[in-house]
């Protein structure tokens, strides 16, 4: 039963399994071309956008999701990651494969200790409050170490090789962050069906149990946080390739709390579902800010909803239609 | 740096201040996690919005009667406004996972954010400093604010009315019984759902009462909420949350290592506080007071 949860609707049979991911797979190549000759530039960026955001809501829905542990901290590893590339770039003219291989590290090393300090607590609330307190350190080092990191005036103009320069089109860009976005989405898909992941998944059950049975609690969760870290930091370098300028605000803490509403809104019981999530607040903001300056009272609102009723997310609705409207036509 | 005794007094004064508004909030923020077994991340909304009705309250009334009466009533018109969420869509999620509450206080961060920027626009407002709290006073052979005395008064006295009642009268009763059974005071007879509401209502006023107390100090920003929040949140992490005592000594520490660290290092001083929260957690998990039956998920 879990197991059908975490894939969706990709479980029905092989032959189905494989026509969904080709389906899926093909529709990821053709949309660019249909937006940027369609539509405008403007919506292939934000394609471009999503993707990086679902990186990062796929990386943090592995603590939340699958560890059960509520980071209030995640915007401290993306924005490492965005910075430690950037500044590599920047400063040192590090070549981007250095600066791109860097980042997640330096991220990973930031989460180990964020982590090491907070896995050792229980209880959802002081996990959150120190995790939180913990990235917003992070934050108002970056914020005020003006000579290393260029403090409130942000990086500018972040030198992007041509390859993925996004001065004419984001098709280029686009690709690039695609290719990224699968092969982290694939190893981290590896990594919730493994051993590990179900041991895992076992923590946020039953730590108690997990534990008696020989399981080391807090070494498994603090794994779990670091890889979480690391593919956040690539989704950070990815945010920070894109966009070519950074500031510390990619650090404050509501950045935290942005992802944790994807996954919410995606549903956090599925694979996919903090990417479907990234999807709809990447749009929803585009939309809302498009009308409107009141971004905040909207989102607000949106999640109270969801909160008081919609507790599984879009995902898990359309998860749940989905599995009623199997079992009329089988039954 | 020149560390002349006096300076050090300064410096130590300026640092109970700081923890007197601290403890302000943290109180309010320890007592709803200690009875509800909530986290308010909106607490920094309330005391952002006592902030801007003081700042209404000093504009629609001259000179310093204006804030006085903000004083009074900003406390009391945050404190309705916590009544009604706390009614309106706190109550609905207490059985719920934690995540979802987590996520409804924060929703309502943007709620206020965008509400207050409706109501009072994005410009910095300044409350000005009533005539008899201005100026300074000699003390110890050093000059003082003496708004800094008001301060220190004001945090006193609310320490000193939270201890008595929390110890002395029948409501402190139930609430340290709530605290501890909640079912067990729900089967006695009394409404748990009503000590929650008012519970909620006296931390949302002492942060409507921290924000028009520290309005005359500082400028009212849109995000002046989402800042000290993080503070509070330190204060407490080192006193153990849930425990007021805790908030207390969270607070007193937190404002010294504040007004001292800033001498050693201006920019990074934030960086002491939050050294001193990772040695208690490594230390002692759940805080210099806290229990570590509490808030276990």
């Amino acid at each position: 039963m879990a197991d059908r949860m975490e894939t969706g609707p990709v479980t029905h049979g092989n032959a189905g399994k494989w026509i969904w991911i080709s389906v899926s797979g093909l529709s990821l190549i053709i949309l660019p071309f249909v937006l940027e000759k369609g539509i405008s530039q403007y919506y292939l960026f934000l394609a471009a956008n999503i993707l990086a955001w679902a990186l990062f809501a796929l990386s943090f829905n592995l603590v939340l999701g699958y560890g059960g542990m509520m980071s209030f901290g995640h915007a401290a590893f993306f924005g490492v990651g965005a910075y430690t590339c950037a500044l590599l770039l920047v400063k040192a003219s590090c070549p981007l494969i250095l600066a791109f291989l860097a980042a997640p590290f330096a991220a990973a090393c930031v989460g180990l200790v964020i982590g090491y300090l907070s896995v050792r607590i229980k209880g959802v609330f002081y996990f959150a409050v120190i995790t939180l307190c913990f990235a917003q350190l992070v934050y108002i080092l970056v914020f005020k170490w003006r000579s290393f990191t260029f403090g409130d005036d942000g990086i500018q103009g972040i030198p992007v090789p041509a390859f993925i320069s996004t001065d004419e089109s984001y098709i280029h860009y686009y690709f690039f962050a695609l290719i990224i976005v699968l092969i982290c989405a694939f190893v981290l898909w590896r990594i919730v069906r493994s051993p590990f992941g179900m041991i895992l998944r076992s923590l946020k059950e039953n730590p108690e149990r997990a534990a008696f049975v020989g399981v080391n609690v807090e070494h498994y969760r603090l794994i779990a946080f670091v890889i979480s870290a690391f593919f956040s930091g690539i989704a950070g370098v990815l945010y920070a390739l894109l966009q070519t300028s950074i500031s510390p605000d990619i650090l404050f803490w509501t950045v935290s709390g942005d992802v944790i509403l994807m996954g919410l809104l995606g549903g956090m019981t599925l694979f996919l579902g903090p990417a479907l999530g990234a999807a709809i607040m990447v749009l929803l903001n585009s939309f809302v800010t498009s009308y409107t300056e009141y971004w905040g009272l909207c989102l607000g609102i949106t999640l109270i909803l969801i909160v008081l009723f919609f507790p599984r997310g879009i995902g898990g609705i359309m998860v749940e239609r989905y599995q009623t409207w199997k079992k009329r036509k089988e039954g | 740096m020149s560390l002349d005794p006096s300076m050090l007094l300064v410096q130590f004064i300026s640092g109970l201040t700081t923890a007197m508004v601290l403890f302000l909030l943290a109180s309010g923020l320890t007592l709803v996690f200690g009875v509800m077994n909530v986290i308010n991340f909106a607490h920094g909304a309330f005391y952002m919005l006592g902030a801007y009705l003081a700042f209404t309250m000093t504009q629609l009334l001259s000179g310093s009667l204006g804030f006085w009466a903000a004083l009074l009533i900003a406390p009391t018109v945050v404190c309705v406004v916590g009544g009604i969420v706390e009614v309106g869509l706190l109550r609905r999620i207490y059985g719920k996972e934690h995540l979802l509450q987590i996520l409804l206080t924060y929703a309502l961060i943007f709620i206020f954010n965008d509400l207050i920027k409706m109501i009072w626009g994005v410009n910095l407002r300044m409350v000005n400093m009533p005539a008899s709290l201005r100026g300074f006073v000699t003390f110890l052979g050093s000059r003082f604010p003496v708004y800094y005395f008001f301060i220190l008064g004001v945090g006193t006295a609310v320490a000193v009315l939270l201890w008595l009642l929390l110890k002395k009268t029948q409501f402190g009763k139930l609430l340290r019984a709530s605290a501890e059974h909640r079912d067990m005071v729900g089967l006695l007879g009394y409404n748990v759902s009503t000590v929650f509401t008012l519970v909620f209502m006296m931390a949302t006023w002492l942060g409507g009462l921290a924000g028009a107390v520290i309005a005359p100090t500082v400028r009212i920003s849109m995000g002046m909420g989402m800042e000290i929040i993080i503070e509070c949140f330190i204060v407490v992490i080192i006193g153990g949350l849930g425990n007021v005592l805790g908030a207390l000594l969270g607070a007193l520490l937190a404002g010294e290592i504040y007004a001292f660290g800033i001498l050693l290092l201006p920019n990074f001083a934030m960086a002491f506080l939050f050294a001193l929260a990772a040695v208690v957690i490594i230390f002692r998990p759940y805080g210099l007071l806290g229990k570590p039956a509490q808030g276990m998920s």
